[in-house]
């Protein structure tokens, strides 16, 4: 078993298709996460209480890493294979076929932006938070309580290029996700010809409801901060 | 009809290739694309100079041994037909026409616009056929098998094998071609029986031949000429991982 899921083809492309659906269902779980703070700062604060420097949220965070560090390994190496099957002499005229979305043909480079995104979000809010309380440190470099979640997503996005970087980087994970959720039950096997058009238009529900999810709270509290004179009245 | 046309030109697999560019005159519209190659060659061999090699043999859009990528598309810029199937009146007079050999590390330039398509012989040797005792041919309706099943199986089965899949693929993925023959068998009582088997040897022949890994873009589907879907990919898979995990 171990040896087809790093040997074969089909095995390189099931683990990409399990590690990726397991990173979906974290995206789901951190945008529901992230919406609350939408609703209710102390709430979100509770939240991020929760999932402190707790063993379980460490566990979580070990596993989530691992994650993403197997579906990003094995996306490089399948991306290798690929060149090298295509072989070293490329056409001269290439047209977008029919029916084929441009993501699905990007995914590599998508898949970077959404890492790159990544390595910002931990430097504005993991390094913040969970990293501050790993170290026994009270409060973090802007003088905030590690578990006071909802005024770091305040003070990260009373920035309006924070706002335009996380929104771009929305915007690639949607286009990711867009090919990237109905790709995994295809190469798992559970697709069929009825199946393929719901899959694909489950897979626009999902990538939409996280777009959307992620990107209301930076707008929110962006427009927040710009009507900060008005008291807190939205 | 007057067409300029960048064809590849290349000796052997050895030789570095390089576009030439020819000039054909006085086509009918009703010349058929690969008719128009052979007027091209007709010129040529009359100036003395090498005729364009290229792949054909039918003729009727059945055997997929035409094997042309032009002006981007694999088999032309028709959907769902080979190369011979192609007209000189689908594309516009004057038009400068580029016509390449499949691209992909798996199937080496021969010559010119052939290439060796062997990799796909050998991943059918694999596995690609029935080996169990079927008898003579039953009398009909003898097996029952529901028409669903026989109309899935026979549109696999529709595959010729022509190599526009992994031509198509950006990844050189032959996964179309072994999914369709992967299929066809596997919807039908004859072949499920070595379903398994079948499934994992002519993975492990693809894997082994080096063609790439599916990404699921759906550009095989998008330039198969016989339309096969990449709903067979998703039944491959299926077969060679409970293959797998049944081991």
């Amino acid at each position: 078993m171990g040896c087809f899921l790093t040997n074969s083809s089909l095995g390189r492309k099931l683990v990409m298709s399990i590690s990726g659906c397991f990173l979906v269902l974290f995206l789901l779980f951190h945008m529901a996460m992230n919406v609350v703070a939408l609703i209710s700062a102390e709430g979100y604060n509770m939240i991020c209480g929760f999932l402190g420097a707790n063993w379980y949220a460490l566990v979580g965070t070990a596993v989530l890493a691992l994650g993403v560090l197997v579906h990003f390994v094995y996306a490089f190496i399948l991306t290798w294979q690929n060149r090298k099957a295509r072989g070293n002499v490329r056409y001269a005229v290439t047209v977008t076929e029919k029916g084929v979305d441009w993501a699905s043909k990007n995914m590599l480079v998508l898949g970077i932006i959404v890492l790159l995104g990544l390595l910002l979000h931990l430097t504005h809010f993991w390094s913040k938070m969970m990293l501050v309380e790993l170290m026994g440190q009270h409060t973090n470099d802007l003088g905030l309580a590690p578990t006071d979640g909802a005024a770091l997503i305040q003070y990260t996005f009373s920035k309006w290029y924070n706002v335009v970087l996380y929104l771009v980087w929305f915007a690639a994970l949607w286009f990711h996700l867009n090919h990237g959720v109905w790709s995994m039950f295809q190469t798992a096997g559970f697709a069929n010809a009825t199946w393929l058009p719901r899959l694909k238009c489950i897979a626009k529900l999902i990538s939409s409801l996280i777009f959307l999810g992620f990107a209301a709270v930076v707008v929110v509290f962006y427009v927040r901060s710009l009507c900060g004179c008005c008291g807190g009245c939205c | 009809m007057n067409f300029t046309l960048k064809i590849w030109r290349q000796r052997d697999a050895h030789s570095k290739g390089e576009f030439k560019e020819y000039k054909v005159t006085d086509i009918s519209s009703d010349t058929s694309f690969l008719e128009m190659l052979d007027i091209l060659n007709n010129d040529l061999v009359h100036k003395g100079e090498e005729p364009v090699a290229f792949d054909h043999d039918c003729r009727e859009g059945i055997c997929g041994m035409c094997s042309l990528h032009i002006n981007g598309h694999a088999h032309g810029p028709s959907q769902a037909v080979t190369t011979c199937q192609i007209y000189m009146r689908q594309f516009a007079d004057g038009a400068t026409i580029t016509i390449e050999p499949w691209r992909s590390a798996a199937f080496p330039v021969i010559r010119d616009l052939v290439v060796n398509r062997n990799a796909y012989d050998q991943i059918l040797q694999a596995g690609g056929y029935v080996s169990v005792r079927t008898n003579s041919v039953p009398d009909g309706n003898a097996i029952p098998i529901p028409q669903a099943d026989a109309e899935e199986s026979m549109d696999a089965a529709a595959c010729v094998g022509c190599g526009a899949c992994a031509a198509t693929c950006k990844n050189g993925s032959a996964m179309l071609f072994v999914a369709a023959r992967v299929s066809s068998l596997a919807k039908l009582p004859q072949g499920r029986v070595e379903g398994a088997r079948r499934a994992k040897a002519m993975v492990a022949k693809m894997d082994e031949l080096g063609f790439g890994n599916c990404t699921n873009t759906g550009a095989c589907q998008a330039e198969c000429p016989k339309g096969i879907s990449i709903a067979h990919i998703a039944r491959l898979n299926r077969e060679f991982l409970a293959a797998k995990l049944a081991d």
